[in-house]
C-alpha cells in the first residue's frame, strides 16, 4: 500500500501556472506538492505556444484576462533576473494591411489603454516598414507594444519549477489524478496513479484537463474546456529574421496568425486554431500546415519552408466560462461548491504570460480565506539556468572544459551541446529522465538534424546516469521508448 | 588565447574525403598534417555501413564498408599524419583560426596553412520535408537508424515503414529484416527509384519488400510512439490524390529522403555556396573561394560512390599541401585572372557539377573528372554535351541518366584542347 501524502497545499498541473504557483508559495512556511501527470514539468501547452509575452492590448476590458495579462507582463520583466530566464523585450507590431484595418488600430489602441498597458502608439506605414524591412509593401501602419516580449518557453517553466524545488517543494511526477475524495463539502484528498495525496487546499492547474477535476468535485458541471489546435513552423536561424513580433489584425478566432523570433534566434510563424476532438492529439496538419504558411505571407511575402527545421502543435485549453456583462475568460476562482479548492481553469491564451500575475492572485485568494502566509526568512528566490556552451566566449569555453572536461565533448552538433550540459540536465533540481526533459533543458535536438546526430549519444548518456538499460530510455515517459531489443535477440 | 601554427594542412572530418586528403597532403611533400575527427574512431559513416559495394574502382574489390575504411587508416597508421578523434571543430574563419575541443585536451586554437573540408553530409529530417502528424518516439531517418542497428547494437522497431527510396533506406530495409524485423512497404514520393537500381534487387524484390512509387506519407498517428501511418498516391505534380489514403499499422517511420552537405563551418569561414549542390563552389584542385580552403567529398555536394570521393579527397590533399608550401602562395592570387580556366553550370537535365571551375594550367599529367548529377530519368541512351552559346564545345555518350548515377567524365586531352579553345568563359553542361 502506498502511504497517504499529506500537504498544506497541493497544485495540480506542472505547467506554467502550476510552476508560478509554486514558486509563490514557496515563500512561504507551508508545505506544498505539485502534482504531475506527465515525466516532467511544462509537457502540455505550456511548452507549445508561441512564447509571447503579451503586453496586455488584446483581452477584453474588464476581464480576469485583461488584468492577469497586463500585471503579469509587468511581473515576468521582474521574475526573470531571479530565474535566469531568457527573455527579450522586443515589442510588437500589430500590422493593418488596407483602409479597413488601418481604421481597426485606433479601437485597439483604446482598449490597450483601458487595459492600462503602457508605451501604446500607432505607426505610420514609413517607420513600421523602417523597423521591419521584410513586411509586405501594402501595410498601412501598425500598434506599436513596446512592453511585449519573446521568451524561451521551456525555461519559463523550469526556472520557477526548479526554484520551487530548490525551496521545498515536491514534485510528484507520473502522477495523474484519477478521483477525489470529499466528505462534509470539502476536498479532503485526490487519488493519484501514485497512490492518495491529502491537502488542506487543492489548487486545480490542470490546463486543458482543469474542466475534468472540477467535474471529479460536481463543480460548474457546464464548464467545459475545449482543444484548440495552433500548428507552428520553426525556420533555421539562418533563414530571415523579424525584430518585433508582428501580428495580424486580430478576429474573433483569436490574435491569429504571428510572425516572430525564438529568444534561440530562429524565426517562427503560427497558429492556426482549430477545435479537436482529442485533448492529446498534438499531430500537425498538412492543411494546417499551408494554412499558416498562406497566413504568415500576408505580412512576411518572402518567408518559404525550404527554411523550416521544425514543426509542432501546441493545444489551447478554452473554456466556456464568461463572467456577467462580459466575453469569455479565465475562471479563476475559489470554488464555491466545495471547500479547499481553488480553480485556475480555461487559461488560454495569454495565459502564460498571465502566470506570475494568477500565482499572485492564488496568495491573494489564499490569504481571503484565512490561511496565514508567514514568509520563510531563508526563502531563496534565485535560481540559474544550466551554463550555455554555445553562447560562451573562446575563453570562457576554454576555462569551463578545463574546469569540467564533459564540457569537452558535443552531444548535438546543430546546438553545439556539450555533454556537461546534459549531465546538469539529468541532476537538475527537477531532474530530466527523458530526451524531450533533457531537450527542453539544453535545446539539444532542436537544430537543423533534428536529433539524427545527438539520439544515440544522448540515449547512452541517459542510460548510464540513470541505471537503465538502452531498451528503458523514452522520448517521454512511459509509452514512448526509442529501441525494442538488442540485435541478434531473435525474431519477434 | 595561444595559437598553435604548426601545421600545414588540417582536414577537418575522417571520412573517406578526409581519409584520402590526409593521406596526400602529407604524400605531396611531407606536410605536417592534422586530422580532426569529430567521432571515436576513423572512417567517418563507413564503420556503420557494412553492407558491400565500396572499392571497386579504387581497389578493383567489392568491400564492405568498414573494409574500406581500414584500407586508408592502414596507410594512413605508416604516415607521421596526427590525428585528433572525439574532436569537434566548433569555428573556422577566414583567416584559417580553427577553434576545436574535446574533453581531454580542452579547447585549442589552431591557424595551419590551409585547411581541408571534408565533414560529409548529414541527413533531411522530417520536418524539412513538412511530415504531418504527431512528434512520437520511432521516427528515425535511415542512417541514424543504421548507427542504432549496427554501431549500437539495437533494434529502433519492430514493424517499419521507410519512406524514401535513397540508398540507406533501401540498405536498411534489408538489414531490419535479417534482424528479424518486418518492413512493411517502401514509399516514394517521385515516380521513380531514386537510390542506386542494384540496391533495388539486392535489398528490396531478394526479400519481397514492396516498393510504392508516387506515394507518400499523409500523417503520422500514435502520441507516444509511432502507432501507426497514413499513405496517400500522388499525381505528376506530387499533389496528394485524395481518396487514396491507406492507413498502415506500425511502430516505426524510417526516413530516407535526401542527403545535404554539411556546411555549417563552410559558412562560418565565408566559403561561397552553390545553390545546385549546397556545398562549395569548387574549382579542379577542389579549391573554395577563400584563399587556402579546400573542399572534397559529400561536403561539396552528394557523391553516388565512396571511391570517387577518396579521389576528390586526394585532389584536395594534394592542392591543400601545395598551397601551403607557399611556393605560390602569392602568385596563386595574383595569377587567378590569366590562368586558363572554364566556369561550368547545370543546364538541362542536370542539377549540379563538380567542380564548377575547371583551372588547365600545371595538370602535371594528373586527371580531372567532371562529375554531373542527372535531375530526370533518362532510360536511354542520352548525349552528354558542354555548350557554350548554344555551340557544342564537347560531348559524349551515356548509356542513361538517372538521378541516383553520377554521371562521370575523365577528361580526355583531346577534350582538354577543346575545352582550352573555350578558356575563360562559362559552359553549360546539358543532357540531351
Amino acid at each position: 500500500m502506498n502511504k497517504v501524502k499529506k500537504f498544506d497545499v497541493v497544485i495540480i498541473g506542472a505547467g506554467v501556472i502550476g510552476s508560478m504557483v509554486a514558486r509563490e508559495l514557496s515563500r512561504y512556511k507551508l508545505s506544498v506538492a505539485v502534482l504531475e501527470k506527465e515525466v516532467d514539468v511544462g509537457m502540455g501547452q505550456s511548452s507549445s505556444n508561441s512564447a509571447i509575452i503579451h503586453s496586455g492590448h488584446d483581452p477584453e476590458p474588464g476581464t480576469m484576462k485583461a488584468r492577469m495579462n497586463v500585471r503579469g507582463n509587468e511581473l515576468w520583466y521582474k521574475i526573470v533576473p531571479e530565474l535566469d530566464i531568457p527573455l527579450e523585450k522586443t515589442g510588437a507590431l500589430i500590422v493593418a494591411v488596407g483602409p479597413e484595418e488601418q481604421a481597426g488600430l485606433y479601437p485597439l489602441l483604446e482598449q490597450g489603454q483601458k487595459n492600462g498597458v503602457s508605451g501604446l502608439e500607432i505607426l505610420s506605414r514609413e517607420d513600421v516598414l523602417s523597423l521591419e524591412p521584410h513586411l509586405t509593401g501594402d501595410v498601412t501602419g501598425a500598434l506599436s507594444t513596446p512592453t511585449a516580449g519573446i521568451v524561451d518557453a521551456f525555461q519559463g517553466v523550469l526556472g520557477p519549477a526548479e526554484n520551487a524545488a530548490m525551496n521545498g517543494v515536491e514534485f510528484i511526477l507520473n502522477a495523474e489524478v484519477q478521483g477525489v475524495v470529499v466528505e462534509d463539502g470539502t476536498l479532503k484528498a485526490v487519488e493519484t496513479s501514485q497512490g492518495p495525496v491529502e491537502a488542506t487546499w487543492f489548487i486545480n492547474a490542470a490546463g486543458i484537463h482543469s474542466d475534468e477535476i472540477l467535474h471529479m468535485v460536481g463543480d460548474h458541471p457546464d464548464f467545459h474546456i475545449s482543444a484548440r489546435r495552433g500548428e507552428y513552423f520553426v525556420f533555421d536561424s539562418s533563414a530571415f529574421r523579424v525584430s518585433n513580433v508582428i501580428f495580424p489584425m486580430p478576429s474573433e478566432k483569436g490574435k491569429g496568425i504571428l510572425v516572430t523570433t525564438t529568444t534561440h534566434g530562429n524565426t517562427m510563424i503560427g497558429p492556426n486554431s482549430n477545435v479537436i476532438e482529442d485533448k492529446e492529439d498534438h499531430s500537425v496538419t498538412e492543411s494546417g500546415m499551408s494554412e499558416i504558411l498562406d497566413g504568415a505571407r500576408r505580412l512576411v511575402p518572402m518567408i518559404s519552408p525550404r527554411h523550416v527545421i521544425s514543426t509542432f502543435a501546441g493545444l489551447r485549453a478554452t473554456g466556456n466560462y464568461k463572467p456577467p456583462g462580459h466575453g469569455k475568460d479565465f475562471l479563476l476562482e475559489v470554488s464555491k461548491s466545495v471547500k479547499g479548492l481553488i480553480t485556475l481553469a480555461g487559461v488560454e491564451s495569454p495565459g502564460y504570460v498571465s502566470a506570475p500575475a494568477i500565482a499572485e492572485y492564488v496568495a491573494e485568494m489564499l490569504r481571503g480565506e484565512g490561511v496565514v502566509l508567514e514568509e520563510k526568512p531563508d526563502w531563496n528566490p534565485k535560481r540559474s539556468r544550466i551554463p550555455r556552451f554555445k553562447d560562451m566566449s573562446h575563453d570562457e569555453r576554454k576555462e569551463i572544459i578545463r574546469e569540467n572536461p564533459a564540457y569537452g565533448r558535443i552531444v548535438c552538433r546543430c546546438e553545439e551541446v556539450t555533454e556537461g550540459e546534459v549531465l546538469q540536465a539529468i541532476h537538475s533540481p527537477i531532474p530530466a529522465t527523458t530526451y524531450d526533459a533533457i531537450k527542453r533543458r539544453t535545446w539539444l535536438g532542436t537544430g537543423r538534424c533534428q536529433g539524427s546526430f545527438d539520439y544515440p549519444r544522448t540515449m547512452e548518456i541517459l542510460a548510464r546516469e540513470l541505471g537503465m538499460s538502452m531498451t528503458e530510455i523514452t522520448k517521454k515517459g512511459p509509452g514512448s521508448v526509442f529501441l525494442y531489443r538488442r540485435t541478434k535477440e531473435g525474431v519477434v | 588565447m595561444e595559437v598553435n601554427t604548426d601545421y600545414d594542412v588540417i582536414v577537418i572530418g575522417a571520412g573517406p574525403a578526409g581519409l584520402a586528403a590526409a593521406i596526400e597532403a602529407y604524400n605531396e611533400n611531407k606536410s605536417n598534417v592534422l586530422l580532426i575527427e569529430r567521432n571515436d574512431s576513423l572512417g567517418g559513416i563507413l564503420p556503420q555501413c557494412i553492407h558491400n559495394g565500396f572499392g571497386a574502382i579504387k581497389f578493383g574489390n567489392d568491400l564492405p564498408g568498414p573494409e574500406y575504411a581500414v584500407r586508408y587508416e592502414e596507410q594512413l597508421r605508416d604516415l607521421p599524419v596526427e590525428i585528433m578523434l572525439d574532436t569537434m571543430v566548433v569555428d573556422l574563419t577566414p583567416d584559417l583560426d580553427i577553434y576545436t575541443m574535446n574533453s581531454t585536451q580542452g579547447y585549442r586554437h589552431f591557424r595551419p596553412r590551409a585547411v581541408v573540408l571534408a565533414m560529409g553530409c548529414r541527413e533531411r529530417t522530417r520536418s524539412q520535408i513538412r511530415l504531418p502528424g504527431t512528434r512520437a518516439a520511432g521516427i528515425y531517418t535511415a542512417g541514424t537508424a543504421q548507427r542504432l542497428v549496427n554501431i549500437e547494437g539495437y533494434m529502433p522497431g519492430n514493424e517499419i515503414v521507410i519512406l524514401g527510396s535513397g540508398d540507406v533506406g533501401m540498405i536498411m530495409a534489408r538489414r531490419f529484416t535479417i534482424e528479424g524485423a518486418r518492413v512493411l512497404s517502401v514509399l516514394e514520393l517521385l515516380p521513380y527509384l531514386t537510390g542506386l537500381r542494384r540496391n533495388f534487387v539486392q535489398c528490396l524484390q531478394d526479400y519481397d519488400i514492396p516498393l510504392h512509387l508516387s506515394t507518400t506519407v499523409n500523417k503520422i498517428y500514435g502520441e507516444r510512439r509511432v502507432e501507426g501511418i497514413e499513405t496517400v498516391k500522388v499525381d505528376e505534380h506530387l499533389n496528394h490524390i485524395s481518396g487514396t489514403e491507406k492507413f498502415i499499422k506500425c511502430d516505426t517511420l524510417v526516413l530516407s529522403v535526401g542527403l545535404i552537405p554539411e556546411n555549417e563551418l563552410s559558412r562560418k569561414a565565408g566559403v561561397q555556396l552553390d545553390p545546385h549542390t549546397n556545398g562549395p563552389i569548387v574549382d579542379s584542385d577542389m579549391a573554395t573561394n577563400v584563399p587556402g580552403i579546400y573542399a572534397a567529398g559529400n561536403v561539396a555536394g552528394i557523391y553516388d560512390l565512396v571511391d570517387y570521393v577518396s579521389m576528390a579527397g586526394e585532389v584536395a590533399g594534394r592542392s591543400a599541401a601545395v598551397w601551403a608550401s607557399k611556393q605560390k602562395v602569392a602568385a596563386k592570387a595574383q595569377a587567378e585572372e590569366e590562368r586558363p580556366s572554364i566556369t561550368i553550370k547545370p543546364g538541362a537535365n542536370v542539377g549540379s557539377v563538380i567542380p564548377q571551375k575547371v583551372y588547365f594550367d600545371d595538370l602535371d599529367g594528373r586527371d580531372i573528372y567532371l562529375n554531373m548529377r542527372p535531375n530526370a530519368l533518362l532510360e536511354r541512351a542520352v548525349k552528354v554535351e558542354l555548350s557554350l552559346d548554344s555551340e557544342e564545345i564537347m560531348s559524349f555518350r551515356e548509356k542513361y541518366a538517372r538521378p541516383a548515377e553520377m554521371i562521370i567524365r575523365k577528361l580526355k586531352p583531346r577534350d582538354i584542347d577543346k575545352l582550352k579553345a573555350a578558356g575563360g568563359h562559362e559552359l553549360i553542361a546539358g543532357i540531351s
